[in-house]
């Protein structure tokens, strides 16, 4: 029997995905094995062409990384849909659009602007602004267009599951590797559509080993203000905190290593947005019923919209500041 | 005209493709590295807290976040115009140290290594990391995966967390180092110091041991004579975390010595409209165009171009390597003669792995890391700061302006790889040259060539990728410039 065939995209992204996969160390020999490996742009010799020329639904599975931020990555996902049987969003920025998704608080312009004009160490008489299509003496010269808004896979394809994390813990790839290895082996049903893969149904805060006293708080602090104390809460010390609007899976690491979480696990079971449940969780531990005392300590949060949705302003209801 | 289009190269940061255009004689027209991606970091970073940066800028690069962590915390302490408990720059120091012994080590085996253990005509099949283990055993494989866990288990037992470490904080760090976690990194850092005297002589063996090796390595195909960038210590000493930036001519001479946060003085970037990635060069020297030379301001920022610009090494171990690379490759051991062979940037990888694995052990073995004082926080702010690391990949800068709150109004970014653009696009042109000739048939072997122009930078996907099976996604498709049409198409197979 043919062995199912495997794709691993990159769009918008980093690069911490692959090397997240690659962390699983020797069980990678098992994907080897077990798959076959017909597209891994950054891995195999296999060229867009060549998906071009597969039948669909020939991809078993796709696990596809990285945000939707220009017409290339567009094109790749529409391309990989029709050609998977299953398409993962997999990792923080192709499920919620990630900290790429931060470019939505400005506008493309804006941002090329910052980059070949305004910063400090473009040359003096320079100001040569990237476009699409560049004409030289021996012809033309080509690169993808830019998108005004970032987006994250699910905006502009239909995907079946979502694997996430920034990255997606080693762990957790090694045991969703292990189980699809399982279910295609054995015959069992898939999970229901839309299903979150390598990550629990709980909160951050249920994986965190601090204690709790539902102690409401005056003032806001900054991660850097003061030396926290390592059992205790970090929001109870006035340190905002994502985890009660994170969904668990990665272990609660950053907040076991004394920094507050910033949600890169993406927004919890049955909610839809990652920053109003954040903005939830502030209210209830706020210890004033004065407006304007509230005003003030509310205040003291630096950069909220940047801190609640670090990592799903692009899928959020927010989506995007006005441009 | 025909054109030849390389596209998608891969192993680089995010995606990239090479434009060549061929005359009518057949002899190469010209050739356009483009790379057609940009993410606006510097942009959207405005409106953020500076302590956040060392957790949003690791989102820059996932093969290097390290170093994006390490500027990043830096630049921000000089926000607050702190200076870190000593234990604290300890840590941090010896967390980069194992980043690194892990980082060259990937390079070495899975992306360079292909080209010299199975040989740059080597059947593109078995041109990959099982390649090389099937030509120096499967032990060999195994000590790979070991060191590269190894590095890592350094970033996640002082940086909280393995890929995006997280624990820097401004004025310090926020998670302590255990005993126990102690005795584990000196136990790994023994393993480490082992390896890369093992590496060592696989280089020996494999490398330098076969003269068609060699004499490709000092071809003029694979020749730069371009200035060098890197940190250094008090001592002229090859360093990572911290330190001065010295910059050398292509003769050897000084050109530069200064604080990373006078950089604007000495570094500016050219742009280009058909790439999105600047090109950066010294200010004084100026912008010339894709040449080297003492006239023009292209430098380069690797391996090669760090002990190009330092007086040696900081260990005893990496210091002979140190000698043994100039005693061979110019016949001076003290290293004021620089080499301007691109390929050679591998060999200086090794040099470098070995003084991270010492250096490592040498760290790890200090009392102070488990101290309880690692975190002074700050109690004034300054609004402007500076942070640069020796990235593998080149020197990394991070510089912030930020209002009295500590929030970024500015953020400016000079990045690894982004150093060695013109120095990368330089590099392939010299290549495509040598290679694309009247009545020539372009074979695999050629195009690996190409390759390995750009390889030699370690252009930042590379080491993520190349450690499974699998081939270089190279394909050359030559075009009729007049109807469009495809000539031919020559693909790895």
């Amino acid at each position: 029997m043919a062995k199912p065939k495997l794709a691993i995209y990159w769009a918008s992204s980093c690069g911490g995905c692959d090397i997240a996969i690659l962390d699983i160390e020797d069980k990678i020999l098992d994907v080897a094995a077990f798959f076959d490996v017909c597209f891994w742009p950054c891995a195999t010799d296999f060229k867009y062409d060549d998906v071009r020329k597969m039948a669909d639904k020939s991809i078993t599975l796709t696990l596809f990384n990285g945000a939707i931020r220009s017409s290339e990555n567009y094109e790749i996902a529409k391309l990989l849909r029709q050609k998977s049987v299953v398409l993962c969003a997999f990792g923080g920025c192709a499920s919620e659009g990630g900290i790429p998704g931060l470019a939505n608080f400005y506008d493309k312009k804006s941002i090329m602007e910052y980059a070949y004009v305004l910063s400090p160490s473009v040359e003096a008489n320079g100001h040569v602004i990237p476009q699409p299509e560049t004409e030289v003496k021996e012809g033309k010269l080509e690169i993808p267009y830019l998108w005004n808004t970032v987006r994250s896979l699910r905006q502009v394809v239909d995907v079946d599951y979502i694997i996430p994390g920034c990255p997606p813990q080693s762990d957790q790839i090694a045991a969703v590797v292990a189980a699809v290895i399982d279910i295609l082996q054995n015959g069992k049903p898939l999970p229901p559509k839309g299903t979150v893969l390598g990550a629990s149904e709980k909160s951050c805060c249920d994986d965190c080993p601090r204690q709790r006293n539902i102690k409401k708080i005056k003032q806001f602090k900054r991660p850097f203000e003061s030396v926290t104390d390592p059992d205790l809460c970090l929001m109870e010390q006035g340190i905002v905190c994502m985890g009660p609007a994170t969904r668990a899976g990665c272990g609660a690491k950053c907040v076991k290593a004394g920094v507050p979480c910033r949600g890169c696990y993406g927004l919890p079971a049955n909610c839809r947005d990652q920053g109003a449940k954040m903005a939830s969780a502030i209210a209830s531990v706020i210890d004033s019923t004065d407006p304007k005392e509230i005003d003030h300590i509310i205040s003291g949060i630096a950069d909220p919209l940047g801190t609640f949705y670090r990592f799903s302003l692009a899928d959020s209801m927010l989506r995007r500041v006005q441009s | 005209m025909k054109q030849i289009l390389i596209d998608p190269i891969t192993r680089l940061e995010g995606h990239g493709k090479i434009h060549l255009f061929i005359n009518d004689d057949g002899g190469l027209a010209n050739c356009y590295f483009q790379v057609p991606e940009l993410r606006g970091f510097e942009k959207f970073a405005q409106g953020r807290p500076v302590e956040e940066m060392c957790r949003i800028t690791t989102r820059i690069c996932g093969v290097c976040p390290e170093a994006h962590h390490m500027a990043a915390a830096k630049a921000a302490d000089a926000v607050y115009g702190v200076t870190i408990p000593s234990a604290a720059y300890k840590l941090r120091e010896l967390l980069y140290l194992g980043f690194y012994a892990g980082d060259h080590t990937t390079h070495f085996y899975a992306l360079s290594g292909p080209d010299f253990v199975c040989g740059p005509d080597a059947p593109a099949a078995e041109r990959n990391i099982l390649g090389v283990i099937a030509k120096v055993g499967i032990d060999a494989g195994k000590k790979v995966i070991a060191q590269r866990a190894a590095g890592q288990r350094f970033v996640e037992i002082i940086g909280g967390k393995k890929v995006h470490p997280v624990t820097s904080l401004p004025g310090g760090m926020s998670k302590r180092v255990t005993k126990e976690e102690q005795a584990e990194m000196i136990k790994l850092g023994e393993q480490m110091v082992e390896f890369a005297k093992f590496t060592v002589q696989v280089l020996n063996d494999v490398v330098l041991a076969n003269k068609g090796y060699v004499d490709l390595i000092v071809s003029d195909m694979f020749t730069h004579k371009t200035y060098n960038m890197g940190l250094v210590d008090a001592n002229n000493k090859v360093t990572f975390y911290d330190g001065k930036v010295r910059v050398t001519g292509p003769d050897g001479s000084e050109h530069a010595k200064y604080e990373p946060k006078d950089y604007l003085s000495y570094v500016s970037e050219h742009t280009e409209s058909y790439s999105y990635l600047k090109y950066p060069y010294l200010k004084k020297v100026g912008w010339k165009g894709f040449v080297d030379g003492m006239e023009s301001g292209v430098y380069k920022a690797t391996p090669l171009g760090r002990l190009n610009v330092s007086d040696g090494m900081a260990t005893p171990l990496a210091q002979a390597e140190y000698e043994r690379f100039y005693e061979t490759l110019t016949g001076d051991r003290t290293g004021k003669t620089p080499v301007h062979s691109t390929l050679a940037t591998h060999w200086a990888r090794v040099v470098e792995l070995v003084y991270a694995c010492e250096a490592a052990l040498e760290k790890a073995k200090d009392e102070e890391i488990t101290s309880d004082h690692i975190l002074d926080p700050p109690t004034g702010i300054v609004g402007e700061g500076v942070g640069t690391v020796e990235a593998p990949r080149g020197t990394l800068t991070h510089h912030y302006k930020t209002d009295k709150n500590g929030i970024v109004t500015e953020a400016n970014l000079i990045v690894g790889t982004t150093n060695n653009n013109a120095p990368i696009t330089m590099s392939i042109k010299k290549a495509a040259e040598g290679l694309i000739k009247k009545g020539v048939t372009i074979t695999d072997g050629m195009l690996n060539r190409i390759e390995m122009a750009f390889r030699a930078y370690d252009p930042c996907f590379g080491c993520a990728t190349h450690s499974l099976p699998g081939q270089m996604p190279l394909e050359l498709v030559i075009h009729d410039a007049e109807t469009g049409e495809v000539i031919e198409t020559i693909r790895r197979n």
